[in-house]
């Protein structure tokens, strides 16, 4: 075993741990802070497999941002010290479809690529990784960046009353919009 | 020389920085503020113009009880000053001092990790405010977090404009390719960076998750001793740190006279002359409003980093 193999087999322990105690623990705030250790453990996999730039933009962009985002709302509604009772969540059916999905892919896996010996590729450092996307793959690309576009316009559509997501009927307010701000409600009675 | 006396030379020479610097920029807070306010400023610790107080309130510091409340999460709350502390330390290791190697870590991406790696400090941030039990904490936390999500936006836009000017995502490649008339060229993406690294480190006029007069000390309200320590050391190394990201990515970091022999000097001079920069604009500036605050970011400085990449870009492919 090489020491890329061992640290490949520890980080990997600490995403899958980490991981369960994500959807096993009953604090709600850890529960996230454990979906960074784990999303930290798989940057720590991509670093080890060699591809840097993955690794830090799973760093900038999971732990950074999505998971910070996730802790923020929680803190915002209801984040308790402490064990939650009340969670719902049943263990049986996630136990089987977890289990089950994550041993028979690995079975899946194992049993294809096991006669398999691929040349280790070049590291991805950025310069590689740019032209591969720049090259061989900018259509695909381009079509998401139009896909992500197209989520920000929507989001910012159906976030500002003023400019979309109009009413049908006046009457009936959205209880959404039950209590709109007087800059936008005088915009709205105007459209 | 052999390979482990070169890493435990460049790891000591870090930790020492890591160390050092932050108390001679606090010991330069303490008298420049006194003196711009007409004060002397600690006088007595180590008999000359107390330039031992850090020293001696680092001593203090130590001596304190460390108090957890009792509602704490405790765990968390143990934690949370050092991952406040630990990003800072692995920015130090990818600062280039000056040109031939004199850096920690040479990496290809350098700018890349500097950037993913400061938002982590928004993790410790939550955990500081959530753990502690404290109503002002958690709004301290809270607004903490809106700041740090919002003005790493305009950080990174900067960043990557002076990344595409110079076509390469290291460090020390980004000084290489640096020239004196991109203090004119890249002067908006400077500013927006030096600004929007202030309110990452949430540094007055930018303090509004720590505004004492209305939150008691924001997210570090129930935090004493060593563990406030902590947190004070992390302000300070962030203070170095984006100083020396301003210099290295928008002033040029070792240019100057004879940059072979000399470079570390000028890097370390424009170091110093960016923190005196910030501690000046904490005696000079009333602290922003958090309305004010998102509307800076989200109105002004977002639109004039992205104006600096499409200024950045034409330059670019004109030349």
């Amino acid at each position: 075993m090489t020491v890329a193999d061992v640290l490949l087999l520890a980080l990997g322990a600490l995403a899958v741990g980490s991981g369960a105690l994500v959807v096993t623990s009953s604090h709600l705030v850890r529960a996230g802070l454990y979906l960074v250790v784990s999303l930290g453990a798989i940057a720590g996999l991509y670093l080890v497999l060699g591809a840097e730039l993955v690794a830090w933009v799973q760093i900038l962009v999971y732990v950074g941002a999505v998971v910070v985002l996730l802790l923020f709302a929680v803190m915002l509604t209801r984040a308790p010290i402490g064990p939650s009772a009340g969670l719902d969540r049943p263990a049986f059916p996630a136990v089987l479809i977890g289990g089950g999905a994550g041993l028979g892919l690995a079975v899946l896996f194992a049993d294809a690529f096991r006669w398999v010996r691929y040349p280790e590729p070049e590291p991805g450092t950025a310069e590689r990784v740019g032209e591969q996307i720049f090259g061989a793959w900018v259509l695909p690309f381009e079509v998401l960046s139009i896909l992500l576009l197209s989520a920000l316009v929507g989001a910012i559509v159906l976030s500002r009353p003023d400019i979309g997501a109009r009413r049908s009927t006046p009457e009936q307010p959205d209880p959404d919009q039950a209590n709109p701000d007087p800059a936008t409600a005088g915009g709205e009675v105007k459209a | 020389m052999p390979l482990w006396l070169d890493l435990l030379i460049r790891v000591v020479a870090v930790m020492a920085a890591f160390l050092v610097l932050p108390l001679v920029v606090g010991q330069a807070e303490h008298k420049v503020m006194a003196h711009m306010q007409g004060r002397l400023g600690p006088m007595y610790a180590g008999a000359f113009h107390g330039w031992a107080q850090l020293v001696a309130d680092g001593v203090k510091f130590v001596q304190k009880e460390d108090v957890t409340p009792r509602e704490a999460d405790r765990a968390v709350f143990r934690l949370a000053p050092i991952v406040a502390l630990f990003p800072y330390l692995v920015i130090f290791l990818t600062i280039p001092l000056g040109p031939g190697g004199l850096v920690a870590q040479r990496l290809d991406i350098g700018l890349f990790l500097v950037l993913a790696v400061m938002g982590i400090g928004v993790v410790a941030v939550l955990m500081s405010a959530w753990s502690s039990a404290n109503k002002y904490s958690l709004l301290g936390g809270v607004r903490g977090a809106a700041q740090l999500l919002g003005y790493e936006l305009p950080l990174v836009l900067s960043a990557a404009s002076v990344a595409m000017a110079a076509g390469t995502l290291s460090l020390p490649g980004i000084v290489e390719a640096w020239q004196p008339w991109w203090l004119i060229w890249q002067a908006p993406a400077a500013l927006v960076f030096f600004i929007a690294g202030l309110a990452e480190i949430r540094r007055p006029p930018f303090d509004m998750p720590i505004a004492d007069s209305e939150l008691v000390f924001g997210y570090m309200t129930e935090y004493t001793g060593l563990r406030f320590a902590f947190f004070l050391l992390a302000e300070y190394v962030g203070i170095v740190v984006i100083a020396a990201l301003t210099t290295v990515l928008f002033l040029g970091g070792w240019h100057g006279p004879n940059p072979d022999q000399l470079g570390w000097l000028w890097t370390l001079l424009k170091i110093f002359a960016l923190s005196f920069v910030i501690i000046w604009l904490r005696v000079s500036y009333p602290r922003l409003r958090e309305d004010q605050l998102q509307r800076l970011c989200w109105l002004v400085l977002v639109p004039t980093a992205l104006a600096q990449l499409v200024l950045t870009a034409a330059v670019k492919a004109l030349t």
